[in-house]
């Protein structure tokens, strides 16, 4: 009876996987042979994936959108582990509440929104050109609150007398900071720029108002299937991304893993 | 900056108080936890801040640490005013309660962090002919300079060694067990020299052998390092094994200061006596001097002082009363309700003339038995009652009422008072009722201490008002339980207030010569 029961429920889980990474998978297959519509295999090849390192355009794009959420994603982790902090340990509740309120709502406001702000923005401000730093500052802002959600939990975990410690032993608050909490925060710093990386590599929504004439990878895309149609070579591009992002996630895994490993010893 | 001029010897005597706390209260969120403290610290001294948990002792040791800010009074650490001073800028270490070891470091690099920050005099500064350099007031400017990493190895290696970890250096602090982190904690602290130790019940999470061990071992290291040690705890044994002196505190207040023996022996009231150890306590009359009256029958005492029948608390510890089979002689004789061995003696309740005592004996008296209780004079402490009505100065806020604990109580106005009239009312004991619910009552309040006096139970009621009312009741009231309060209008008199020059009785610290 109970065999039967587990045989189901581990069923069940291979039916969701399967649903869930079936279209990813079929891209990944398609993304091997050359012709123009899925369902029609032509051959093993690697071409596709040639062409994709060929195009200089594409190349571009891929350049900028990497450029554009390491800059942004090393800056959302500084801001954001800074705001964690700072919030942490504010004292007065209600002014808590607010902070952590207010620095979680553009995680939940709806991406249009945020894009249109942001196009208001740098209007009214209209010294700033669009381009990289336009797109830099964008993708900052709206990556911030999840290194803020990243590294709070970390924070609420450590030893509440720890930062009082490093005062009653001589250090500066500033140097307290750096070389007693710094450290302890670093694995949650590093999972949320992690996280930080990838969000701002796939946005799309708040890019296509901000980017201005600087191409990434989703606004290429786009521009391109808005043009021509889905191209047999995007398979190839889409695949790449897959698998560079599922590295990433692995690469968290492994690391906290890892440091879990080390802390239990 | 502090600009004292006196010459240093004069100040070093002075300052044989390494710590004085002057009028300190501390305010959270319109919570009083510490309330107008003053507190002097002798130099070596062993000080223990006891009290039950958020009594303010810990607040208290925050201040001093330089975690917290006072909201009134100031602090002084050698004569120095040190209220606005950093904690890094202190000096003064603290081991904390969970350790607060830094994970990212081995056992070395833990102790050896504050040894690297620290500066220390170095000569002094001089020119190029190699005479002194002065400055404009024709000083010698002193020089600093960091400790070598030689000198940190050597301090290092000799703190762990003081607290028994000499090969652990190179280990990591999370692989360490509770007992061996908190020697980690205070080797970290120690190592720096510091001229006061603050300790916030460093051995909390530890189990009971250990705990025992580790008292032993810094009771030790304090009497070798000459460190002031201040000492936090909850635990009265702890307190009592280790210190030269304790300070009780009660909601903030300090409730007695002095040697653990005269806390034990003497404690200043109810509070005191119940916290430190077991004790039963009675309300008793001062026949004379030397001369008590209890459960209706006179004892010798070595109290005197008092006035002729003044109503007085009275507590005697359950090792002080001489229990015997009934029909030898004794001043009471009662029955066992109750008879429990607890591996060294047995501890016995007798009930004698409607008064229940605890009395602990090596003998066993079985449950049942009839017995006679005895004290000898010495074994009888009397304390002053701390209020033997509850009297408040307010106005009649109506026709037949009075403003009280925020609320408006009925009472028999047969003296004509009108409204806004300014009167003292004052309420019996045992004339005050309390209800489970609170909406039952005319105000409500928490039950803040229940105290069991031989035949009833003094219950303390502190109201959201910040009044505190003493009620005699036959129930027990748990401890921060929510209940209404009650009065019959025919039980509280009502007086015309005369304005009176007040001289406060000194409260809190009493100065043990």
């Amino acid at each position: 009876m109970s065999k039967t029961k587990k045989a189901l429920c581990r069923a069940f889980i291979y039916l969701m996987l399967v649903i869930i990474y079936l279209p990813i998978l079929v891209l990944v297959i398609y993304s091997f042979t050359t012709s123009k519509s899925i369902g029609v295999w032509n051959g093993f090849t690697l071409s596709l994936y040639a062409q994709v390192f060929s195009d200089a355009e594409m190349m571009s794009a891929v350049g900028n959108s990497l450029l554009v959420a390491l800059v942004s994603s090393l800056l959302a982790t500084l801001i954001g582990t800074l705001a964690a902090v700072g919030i942490f340990y504010t004292r007065a509740k209600w002014y808590k509440t607010l902070l952590n309120l207010t620095s979680q709502v553009t995680m939940v406001n709806a991406d249009i929104v945020t894009g249109v702000s942001f196009m208001m923005l740098f209007l009214v401000f209209g010294l700033i050109p669009k381009g990289y730093l336009t797109l830099i500052i964008a993708h900052t802002m709206i990556t911030v609150p999840y290194v803020i959600m990243n590294v709070m939990p970390r924070l609420s975990q450590l030893n509440p007398n720890l930062y009082e410690a490093g005062l009653d032993l001589g250090a500066s608050p500033v140097r307290t900071f750096v070389t007693v909490l710094l450290p302890q925060l670093i694995p949650a710093m590093i999972s949320g720029f992690a996280l930080a990386f990838t969000l701002s590599l796939d946005d799309f929504v708040v890019t296509k108002f901000v980017n201005g004439d600087v191409a990434t990878i989703s606004t290429y895309l786009y521009n391109k299937i808005a043009k021509k149609g889905v191209m047999p070579e995007l398979r190839a591009l889409s695949s790449l991304i897959f698998v560079a992002i599922l590295a990433v996630l692995a690469g968290i895994n492994i690391f906290s893993h890892k440091r879990n490993a080390k802390e239990k010893k | 900056m502090n600009n004292d001029t006196k010459p240093p010897e004069v100040l070093r005597q002075k300052f044989d108080k390494i710590i004085e706390v002057k009028n300190v209260t501390k305010i959270f969120d319109d919570v009083t936890v510490v309330d107008d403290v003053n507190l002097s610290v002798r130099r070596g001294e062993f000080i223990t801040l006891l009290g039950p948990s958020g009594c303010g002792k810990t607040t208290l040791l925050r201040m001093i640490a330089g975690f917290e800010t006072p909201t009134n009074g100031r602090i002084f650490l050698e004569g120095q005013d040190v209220t606005d001073l950093p904690p890094h800028k202190r000096n003064i270490n603290t081991v904390f309660q969970k350790y607060a070891l830094f994970p990212h470091l081995n056992v070395f690099k833990n102790v050896a962090f504050g040894l690297k920050l620290k500066n220390i005099p170095d000569g002094y500064k001089t020119d190029k002919n190699g005479g002194f350099k002065l400055d404009k007031n024709g000083e010698k400017i002193p020089l600093t300079r960091k400790f070598t990493k030689g000198e940190i190895e050597e301090k290092v290696a000799r703190a762990l060694k003081l607290v028994g970890l000499d090969a652990y250096g190179h280990r990591d602090v999370t692989s360490l067990s509770g007992g061996q982190q908190q020697r980690v904690a205070i080797a970290r602290a120690l190592v720096c020299e510091p001229k006061v130790l603050l300790l916030d019940e460093p051995l909390g999470a530890l189990d009971l052998k250990m705990r025992k061990d580790m008292q032993i071992e810094l009771m030790d290291m304090h009497s070798r390092l000459g460190i002031t040690f201040v000492y936090v705890t909850h635990d009265q044994e702890e307190a009592l094994t280790m210190s030269n002196n304790v300070v009780v505190i009660k909601d903030g207040v300090i409730q007695q200061y002095g040697s653990p023996k005269k806390i034990y022996d003497e404690p200043s009231n109810a509070f005191v006596a119940s916290f430190i150890g077991e004790s039963n306590i009675i309300s008793a009359t001062m026949k004379s001097d030397f001369n008590v009256n209890f459960c209706g029958v006179d004892f010798k005492c070595l109290d005197k002082g008092f006035a002729k029948n003044e109503s007085v608390d009275l507590v005697v510890r359950p090792e002080d009363i001489i229990i015997k089979k009934a029909g030898g002689k004794g001043a009471l004789s009662g029955v066992v309700t109750q008879c429990i061995f607890k591996g060294t003696y047995y501890e016995m309740n007798v009930l004698a003339n409607g008064y229940e005592f605890t009395v602990q004996n090596t003998a066993e008296h079985k449950t049942g038995s009839e017995v006679t209780l005895d004290v000898e004079p010495d074994g009888i402490h009397i304390m002053k009652k701390q209020r033997t009505v509850n009297e408040y100065v307010t106005e009649v806020d109506g026709e037949n009422t009075v403003a009280l604990f925020g609320g408006s109580f009925e009472f028999v106005n047969n003296l004509g008072f009108a409204k806004g009239d300014k009167v003292v009312a004052r309420i019996a004991f045992d004339k005050v009722e309390l209800t489970d619910d609170e909406s039952d009552g005319t105000v409500g309040g928490n039950i803040a201490q229940t105290l069991y006096k031989g035949s009833y139970y003094q219950v303390q009621v502190y109201t959201d008002d910040d009044d505190d009312i003493f009620v005699d009741t036959a129930d027990e009231w748990d401890t921060d339980d929510r209940v209404g309060i009650v009065v019959a209008p025919e039980a509280i008199s009502v007086e015309r207030f005369v304005e009176e020059t007040e001289s406060d009785s000194a409260e809190g610290e009493e100065d043990n010569g």
